[in-house]
């Protein structure tokens, strides 16, 4: 490993078990679904069967005459309680941004959007009740694809706005000072390369569904929702419903996934919300599976027109993305701006002179599309790593010579990129010389050329993906500059109790990462106190006062910054105590391990646990001083963190068949100082499969009419682990320059890093039959299709 | 999801479950390892006014030799058949497609009988019950009856069962001398097969004697690949003949197309998995 600096301590750097999976592996623990609350009565809500259609009448008192049916709610009904959805990125003063009902009120624009409520006694006549609704739908006609729906004279997903064109979003490295002009690279260019990339729509599939409960009966309402954004839902609750900020409470219990899937105000949520406040009693909503896959927003679904130019030697002079984005009928909190985080990732590691990006959301009768782990960089990593690969096959050079060519070297960083953000640390060489060997590259391309020599019906491929990516969201003035409708800072609070055990009160809002551990290891070497004595408070808004929560590899890099920064405040609170209990002079102590001691006099000296208890007691404390080592902190960064790594895909494609089959997968990823080894390689590893999914299995599918073809499990396949291989990982660790912790963020690295790996892979393997690419998922029939086209 | 209410009944004798079924009309629904059932009753696709559970029928449930015939209980679980030393010593062919059904749970679960009286095209059990020629034990209130598995399914997710009767056992014929095969091709790991192929194959002299091939979800029932099997009597047993025997699997079959694979793309999974399926079965 490259440590460019000295471990601090014991704690950091441990591989712990997590201290939060005995409750959640076991479900011993608060989901909301757990919920039950006196008289709280159960919601299901009915959802649309057309894509596209005007609600001619919608009768819901059917519902209200059934046993156990104690209201029903039409969009009609809850009308005038209503506001529009929040989109929180307005990504260009003039975007089409369409107002988006809870309830749909005259139209429903894609398949499953809600269109009634029914609040009963108990789930199953909630769910009777929603057969007894009678609705009439008027069918309009369905815009689906992209392309047809910027076609002029098309139909339109919302007539009102007279286009299906939400956006355009255009970065161009000559007009920002970046970098040249990409027409001059284009005009001049020695190689050029063109290539249309698709990135089909997933669905988060995350484990625990979506759940809402609230409870309007109290002083305040309480909403507990399986949400990844505890504290952007409340402030807008309070924006879209009327309600006083400071009356609403949110809390996210434990919470089971959520991939992006949970960065989301949903129509459930305000549902529930406009329910309780209608009839006045607690309300639950838990969606089911089916639900879920038709109603939650879909991540991806965008079309890549990517042109790349080169020198004959591979030197990289040009990059031009035109990208087309789905946004689906609607846009949810941060759904114009996923593309556009994607702006500034695919120049990637290489140093491009030219560069211009232009992208436009457009309107479809689908399900609205927003964060899916990684969020605009995934798709960007694909496609640059792709045609990368096919500038090498073009040239005739080693896919990897080719990127070690156009790579920023280590000792060129800091690095400011064509795309305007200044890179702060990396070591690509490191990173790659490390895979490669892990990996046996050059064993594995001796064996592919035997296989090509003899006409193995099973060829072997091999695929790389030398990515980074932006992490720690984010710096508040660049959010600010791209028109994004809050800050990026976290905050936390360290409190010290009499007997010195320590509360940690943090602002992100875990579900499933571990920040309870890898919190409580950072406190534990911080203020020298055992692991065991440190609880990690999140995801109430009563205790949890200020936070922007867990998306967009944030939480250690921001947030874990913000809990340095108080516990040193709490250090520093403690020096007077100390000093005043040693008799000596601040100026003479010393702070290590937990303890402030007088120098040259180790064995005198105070813990941070001995001072919580002198301000507890407050008996005998210097003049004018505050009874209080607890301290908050807020961290706002002054740049994304640039986790990076070199991913190697071996696969092996049975040509007769098309079924692909991942013999070997090695990943160096480099994220910094790492706090928990262990929670590391299960972000890696589940990254890697999420990635794989997309290269290989999954994919959402919409018919003609716009229904919804891969509605289950059984449909949308998404690969367990009997489908993937043993994945051979290790690490460099080049710290973060930006912030005391040195860690960089891995929540997103191994779902961007792999796609691209796996699917150069497949194209690898293939290439000497003539193919070039294959569209993803690259399921055994599009593989076997190619070959034929290739043959053909 | 919930499903609407129903009535529910736990017989324990067959008999009592026949009756029960009669007298419940065409309503009734019988309920063996829920794998198929429970998810349609949840998403209300079916709402039966009555289910009749078979889990309290221990006769149905257990594997034994009875002269040229393993005897396979209806509801025998997927993981005992898949686990079953006579299974895997008198038809492996079975174990095998058993043990490729689902996950852990569902083999759990899910039992044999039930897998063969649901029908799917995608089923596994199917094809290789009509590959092995096996016979369908039926239970009706006019006593018991055979039924030929080449009989015994009629048309998607439809056999000849009548509404008052129960497959109550199935006997395959033990195949000494054989050797047999099941080859499953399919998305991921829990997945429905795109196409399957049950060979079984008797070798003699050096070449091929005789074989069997049936083919799951190349139609709306499992059928036989009977242009294969002409052609490989008497064939020479290497890899070239294969293949040439096996370019008419996919002949007379009636694959459906859908957001899993095309009727093209599993008419050419055909041949290539019946020439895997009968090489593996022919030791090649």
């Amino acid at each position: 490993m490259t440590v460019t600096e000295e471990r601090p301590a014991a704690e950091v750097g441990h591989a712990r078990r997590r201290k939060e999976d005995a409750r959640l592996i076991t479900g011993r623990t608060m989901w909301t679904d757990n919920i039950t609350l006196p008289g709280m009565l159960h919601l299901a809500i009915l959802r649309s069967p057309m894509a596209h259609a005007r609600i001619a009448t919608i009768d819901v008192g059917p519902a209200r005459e059934l046993p156990g049916v104690i209201a029903a709610f039409s969009g009609r009904d809850l009308a005038e309680d209503m506001a529009s959805l929040p989109c929180a990125w307005p990504v260009t003063e003039d975007m089409v941004h369409p107002d988006h009902l809870p309830l749909a009120v005259d139209e429903v624009r894609h398949t499953g959007e809600a269109v009634a409520v029914v609040a009963a006694r108990d789930r199953a006549s909630a769910l009777d009740g929603l057969e007894a609704i009678e609705v009439d739908y008027d069918e309009l006609p369905v815009v689906l694809d992209m392309e047809a729906a910027l076609a002029d004279g098309a139909d339109l997903v919302h007539a009102d706005k007279g286009t299906n064109k939400s956006f355009t979003w255009v970065f161009d490295s000559a007009e920002a000072g970046s970098g040249g002009n990409v027409a001059d690279a284009l005009d001049g260019a020695e190689v050029k390369l063109s290539r249309r990339y698709v990135q089909q729509r997933l669905i988060p599939a995350y484990m625990e569904p979506r759940s809402v409960v609230v409870d309007p009966t109290g002083d305040v309402f309480t909403v507990w929702s399986a949400t990844q954004i505890p504290h952007i839902l409340r402030l807008m609750i309070a924006m879209t419903t009327g309600t006083p900020e400071h009356k609403v409470r949110v809390v996210a219990p434990d919470v089971g996934g959520g991939f992006g899937g949970k960065l989301q105000v949903t129509p459930e949520e305000l549902i529930a919300f406009h329910v309780a406040r209608r009839i006045g009693k607690p309300v639950k909503h838990t969606e089911t599976r089916s639900e879920s896959m038709q109603a939650t927003h879909h991540g991806r679904d965008q079309i890549q027109f990517i042109d790349l130019t080169a020198r004959r030697d591979g030197t990289v002079t040009g990059l031009n993305v035109r990208l087309l984005a789905n946004m689906g009928a609607y846009l949810g909190l941060v759904t114009p701006g996923v593309p556009i985080l994607g702006a500034f990732m695919y120049n990637a590691i290489y140093k491009i002179p030219a560069y211009r990006f232009e992208c436009t959301g457009v309107f479809t009768n689908t399900a609205w599309t927003d964060a899916y782990r990684g969020a605009g960089r995934p798709e960007a990593t694909y496609a640059i790593e792709r045609i990368v690969d096919e500038l090498a096959a073009e040239l005739g050079l080693d896919p990897m010579e080719v990127r070690r060519k156009n790579w920023i070297n280590h000792d060129e960083f800091p690095f400011t990129t064509v795309a305007g953000l200044t890179y702060d640390s990396g070591n690509y060489e490191a990173a790659t010389d490390k895979a490669t060997q892990l990996f046996g590259y050059d064993e594995l391309r001796r064996e592919q050329a035997a296989r090509r020599e003899s006409g193995d019906l099973v060829q072997l491929g091999i695929g790389i993906s030398t990515y980074t990516e932006m992490c720690g969201l984010a710096p508040s003035r660049v959010l600010g500059a791209l028109r994004y409708g809050a800050g990026g800072w976290e905050s936390a609070t360290v409190r010290v109790l009499p007997t010195g055990k320590v509360e940690v009160v943090t602002g992100t809002s875990p579900h499933g990462q571990g920040h309870e551990t890898a919190w409580s290891q950072i406190v534990a070497d911080q203020l020298g106190v055992p692991f065991e004595d440190v609880e990690v408070l999140h995801g109430d808004t009563r205790t949890s006062v200020r936070g922007l929560d867990t998306y967009g590899s944030r939480s250690l890099a921001v947030g874990g910054t913000a809990l340095v920064k108080a516990c040193q405040k709490v250090i520093k609170n403690a020096k007077r105590i100390a000093a005043h209990m040693l008799e000596a002079s601040e100026d003479d102590l010393e702070f290590a391990d937990g303890t402030w001691r007088v120098r040259g006099t180790p064995d005198a000296g105070k813990t941070i646990a001995e001072c919580a208890l002198a301000v507890f007691t407050s008996h005998d404390l210097p003049d004018g001083i505050e009874p209080n080592l607890d301290a908050d902190a807020t961290h706002d960064p002054e740049n994304f963190s640039f986790p990076h790594g070199t991913h190697l895909c071996a696969a092996e494609v049975d040509t007769e068949t098309g079924w692909v089959n991942i013999r070997k997968y090695a990943a160096v990823d480099d994220v910094g100082r790492v706090i928990n080894p262990l929670i590391v390689e299960g972000q890696v590893h589940g990254g890697i499969a999420q990635g794989v999914a997309q290269a290989l299995f999954e994919e959402a599918v919409y018919d003609e009419s716009g229904n919804l073809m891969t509605g289950t499990f059984v449909d949308y396949t998404v690969p367990s682990a009997a489908d993937l291989p043993a994945f051979d990982t290790d690490r460099t660790e080049t710290p973060a320059t930006g912030h005391p912790l040195g860690a960089k963020g891995v929540g997103e690295a191994g779902t961007i890093a792999s796609t691209p790996a796996v699917v150069n892979a497949v194209v690898d393997a293939l290439r000497p039959l003539g193919v070039n690419d294959v569209r993803m998922p690259c399921t055994p029939e599009r593989v076997w299709q190619a070959i034929q086209e290739a043959r053909r | 999801m919930i499903p609407t209410s129903f009535d529910y009944t736990r017989p324990s004798t067959v008999d009592e479950a026949v009756s029960t079924l009669r007298a419940a009309g065409e309503d009734a629904k019988i309920l063996a390892g829920g794998q198929s059932l429970i998810p349609v009753l949840r998403l209300r696709l079916a709402a039966p006014s009555t289910l009749i559970d078979l889990g309290g029928i221990s006769d149905l449930v257990g594997i034994r030799s009875d002269g040229d015939s393993l005897v396979i209980g209806a509801m025998t679980s997927h993981a005992e058949v898949a686990a079953s030393d006579l299974v895997r010593q008198h038809a492996p062919m079975v174990a095998e497609a058993a043990q490729s059904i689902g996950d852990p749970q569902v083999r759990h679960m899910g039992t044999f009988g039930g897998s063969l009286s649901h029908a799917d095209p995608a089923g596994d059990l199917p094809s290789v019950a009509l590959a092995l020629d096996a016979a369908m034990v039926v239970a009706g209130p006019e006593g018991r009856r055979e039924v030929a598995a080449g009989d015994f399914f009629t048309d998607h997710f439809t056999t000849v069962l009548g509404a008052d009767e129960i497959l109550v056992e199935v006997r395959v014929p033990k195949l000494a001398g054989w050797g047999m095969r099941y080859v499953k091709f399919n998305r991921v790991a829990q997945a429905w097969a795109i196409v399957g192929v049950a060979a079984a194959v008797r070798r003699d002299n050096g070449g091929i004697a005789e074989a069997r091939v049936a083919l799951t979800n190349m139609g709306p029932t499992p059928i036989r690949a009977r242009g294969v099997e002409q052609a490989l009597a008497g064939a020479d047993a290497d890899l070239d003949a294969l293949r040439a025997a096996c370019e008419t699997a996919a002949e007379g079959a009636s694959p459906s197309s859908d957001v899993t694979a095309s009727a093209e793309y599993r008419g050419h999974l055909a041949k290539v998995l019946s020439r895997r399926a009968v090489a593996a079965a022919a030791g090649l």
